[in-house]
């Protein structure tokens, strides 16, 4: 028998606020393994290709921005505790992506119109989600998978086969770079600091962390639970607008299978990057540092020459022993 | 049983220590516990009584001194296994039950041996048998889910697996809080049992904040206090102000009773008005009394829900909700005490969206310091205190808010005496000051604090008593009011 409860059970330890155990208490973040490994891959990679370190970063940082975006709405997603997911990030995509491009018609005028729509469609699935979810009670997976359908079809309908290619001066931005970093790293990186200070310093993200430790509990301690929830929901769903818009201008056009890939990478992040998939206990920086990770394993295993089966084994074995090493750091909470 | 000539104590601690980093849970406990012996373990909150539990029970290792059970060697080292196999049992405060499990499967969870073909049908015998002897007239179903099962209810079974008989007889059971979600008639049969228990030639060792079936029940008590045990006599050797004093609490045992001038609130405003009858003026005590599971706690979060929203947050509460049941209505496991205590003021403690961080760590001091929170940070984890220290940081979420009205959902179980009494005095002061309390409690002497108690009954208000009517025996004869009309 186990006490869930004892002082006697759970020595008293002291958290790293003294300068001595400062290198320690950095030790111990969870997000440390995402960007120790993505440094490994990062050199592995450099020394075989003929890009060299320079262009091999900057396009990880391209492609890791992506996986960012949605990531970081997944997250705080997960962080609102077991159940919580959402499946329909790939789906929004293509509908944002897929609507703001045909609204634009390559029309650069139209730019913050296009822009608009696609966050307003990120923001209409948000509402239907945690509508299907709250009002018919149905579960967060379910709720979210099943709006995935109706989502495609929607982006399906609209787009009738039509690939509309971005307004020139969209394309240029979405691929171009400031001060020689790509203009959606420099994006992605204004969401992460954001979604950092919501999570760490805003009521907001206090907030989200109680609902995934005990929603009960923050319900009769006089958290808005539904109100929370709802923001996070929408939330993750406009971050995934914004995903697709930026996506579909980078890439010359709305594709429909366009953010496919993202379903299990946006939940990939987040658990390499050292949040916790029960909720409660989440951080950002661990989402940079797996984004990066998930785009340099592949292209080290390209660079190594291994075979599409090959490299997506690989890829998992890696992912799996991350997530234990990682997991083995995080008994002290 | 065991032999009842055998007087080999059951667990002899030998100077033992248990230091957590600086903290000296321990410091130093020589104590032997003899067969047929029921040791009352007295003490305040931190005092050491649960690190003593975990090292009698195998769930810690000492850091020094030794430890014998039975007629083993002494040795520092000791195992959860080894506790087992000399017949420790322990029935633990919070509860430690599979809520997802029904009480037959639950059986199976300490007792390894029980396997291969029929387990169930023999674990279900066992279990309903013991129950049956224990709590005679019990409405326990042994196939029902322990989820679906009242707090009081799901101790009781507790109790009765520790008391079961499998391939190791019980030699030493631990009852650590055990009657506190026992209503007076449920502890009365316990305390039956543990006496013919002991006769049997068991040893209990039986921790409780209640004085008087600690006075009642031990053949020999001992006082902890800061890591040591400060005094031990024998039965007889305390009288309830002596107890209260050994325990060297600043707070004195109060007169005979500890009751304020009963207070006329006639004319003060109507602040909570139920559809089930219930109602509370300003500043005053309202007690919700009866046997545990008549829908006391339903009534208290119907009122905490109905007057909270779940879409709109705001920097002034009309409710603030201290929960009883901690692990499900309270705490949030992995944040720090800090973050614990102030996520219900916390939106006053916000500008623009952000929190101002000073402003809470000043709140949190504060109340570390009113309410005496035992810890060296705030930083540390809540789960690195004691049952009653979380209770004490919990009571800081509900009263550090500006709330004109506090709900309480018996929110003392597991708390000593001496904090019972600040809680008190404080409780008294706030309500002076205009806020109103709405006090579930399953402890006569605690609705006896208030101006007006109703009592429940199946799950409504069966009475209401006022001022020189609110006595143990008022309460009883409501509680079972309706039983005997029928």
């Amino acid at each position: 028998m186990s006490r869930p409860d004892a002082s006697a059970a759970h020595p008293p330890h002291r958290h790293g606020d003294k300068p001595v155990t400062s290198l320690l208490s950095i030790l111990r973040k969870p997000w440390l393994w995402a960007f120790i490994a993505a440094g490994a891959a990062f050199v592995a990679t450099a020394a075989v290709t003929q890009a060299g370190g320079w262009g091999l970063g900057m396009t990880a940082l391209t492609f890791a921005a992506f996986s960012v975006l949605v990531g970081i709405g997944q997250m705080f997603v997960i962080t609102l505790g077991p159940g919580n997911v959402d499946l329909s990030i790939p789906a929004t995509m293509t509908l944002a992506g897929t609507l703001a491009l045909k609204a634009m018609a390559g029309d650069p005028a139209m730019i913050p119109v296009g822009l608009a729509i696609a966050l307003a469609s990120g923001l209409a699935v948000g509402v239907v989600n945690y509508g299907l979810i709250r009002l018919l009670s149905i579960p967060p997976i379910i709720a979210t998978l099943s709006a995935s359908f109706l989502i495609q079809s929607a982006a399906i309908w609209s787009n009738r086969g039509l690939r509309v290619k971005p307004p020139q001066a969209l394309a240029d931005f979405a691929t171009g770079r400031a001060l020689g970093v790509p203009n959606v790293a420099v994006v992605a990186l204004l969401v992460a600091v954001l979604a950092w200070v919501v999570l760490e310093r805003a009521l907001a993200g206090r907030r989200v962390l109680a609902i995934g430790q005990n929603m009960r509990a923050a319900r009769l301690a006089g958290v808005p639970v539904d109100a929370v929830r709802f923001a996070t929901y929408v939330s993750c769903a406009v971050l995934a607008g914004l995903a697709g818009f930026l996506l579909a201008s980078f890439s010359g056009g709305a594709a429909l299978n366009m953010g496919a890939e993202y379903l299990l990478m946006s939940i990939a992040v987040v658990v390499i990057g050292g949040s916790s998939i029960a909720g409660g206990n989440s951080n950002v920086p661990g989402i940079w540092g797996a984004s990066l990770f998930m785009f340099l394993i592949v292209s080290m295993l390209n660079s190594y020459g291994a075979g599409a089966g090959v490299r997506m084994i690989l890829t998992g074995v890696i992912i799996i022993a991350i997530v234990a090493a990682a997991g083995g750091r995080k008994v002290s909470r | 049983m065991s032999d009842q000539t055998d007087t080999t104590p059951v667990v002899a601690l030998e100077n033992a220590r248990k230091l957590f980093g600086a903290v000296r849970a321990l410091d130093g406990v020589t104590l032997a516990i003899a067969p047929g012996e029921c040791l009352g373990l007295v003490g305040h909150n931190g005092a050491g009584k649960s690190t003593l539990v975990n090292l009698v029970n195998g769930g810690l290792n000492l850091t020094e001194g030794t430890i014998r059970l039975g007629a083993g060697t002494a040795s520092p080292e000791t195992s959860i296994a080894a506790a087992r196999a000399a017949g420790v049992r322990c029935v633990f405060q919070e509860l430690s039950l599979c809520p997802n499990l029904t009480v037959t499967e639950n059986v199976r969870i300490p007792h390894r041996g029980l396997t291969g073909r029929g387990w169930r049908r023999r674990a279900r015998a066992i279990v309903a048998e013991k129950l049956a002897e224990i709590f005679p007239g019990h409405a326990i179903d042994p196939g029902a889910a322990v989820g679906a099962l009242s707090i009081a209810e799901r101790q009781m079974v507790e109790i009765a697996i520790a008391f079961s008989v499998f391939d190791e007889p019980p030699r030493l059971v631990i009852l650590d809080e055990p009657t506190s979600s026992l209503d007076a008639g449920l502890a009365e049969q316990l305390l039956a049992h543990v006496r013919r228990f002991c006769a049997a030639g068991g040893a209990v060792i039986f921790i409780s904040h209640m004085l008087g079936e600690i006075l009642d029940i031990a053949s020999r008590i001992v006082v902890m206090k800061d890591g040591r045990i400060t005094e031990e006599r024998a039965r007889g050797g305390f009288d309830r102000q002596g107890l209260v004093d050994a325990m060297g609490h600043v707070a004195a045992e109060g007169a005979e009773d500890p009751r304020a001038a009963a207070r006329s609130l006639e004319g003060a405003e109507v602040v909570i008005s139920t559809p089930g009858g219930l109602t509370a003026r300003r500043g005053e005590i309202v007690g919700l009394a009866g046997l545990g599971g008549h829908g006391q706690a339903e009534a208290l979060e119907q009122i905490c829900l109905a007057r909270s929203s779940s879409w709109k947050g705001t920097r002034s509460p009309k409710v603030a909700f201290v929960a009883g049941d901690r692990a499900r209505d309270g705490l949030f496991p992995i944040w720090s005490i800090l973050r614990n205590a102030t996520l219900s003021r916390l939106p006053a403690l916000t500008r623009r969206g952000l929190v101002d961080r000073a402003a809470e760590e000043e709140m949190a001091a504060e109340w570390r310091r009113r309410i005496g929170i035992r810890t060296d940070d705030m930083d540390n984890p809540i789960l690195s205190l004691s049952g009653g220290n979380q209770q004490k940081v919990l009571f800081a979420r509900a009263l550090g808010t500006s709330a004109p009205v506090v709900l309480m959902d018996d929110p003392m179980r597991g708390v000593d005496v001496g904090t019972k009494r600040d809680v008190y005095d404080m409780i008294r002061a706030e309500a002076a000051g205009g806020r109103t309390f709405i006090w579930y409690s399953t402890e006569t002497e605690e609705v006896c604090q208030c101006d007006r108690v109703y009592v429940f009954r199946l799950g409504r208000i069966a009475a209401e008593l006022t001022g020189a009517e609110i006595t143990e025996e008022n309460i009883l004869a409501a509680s079972f009011e309706m039983e005997a009309a029928e």
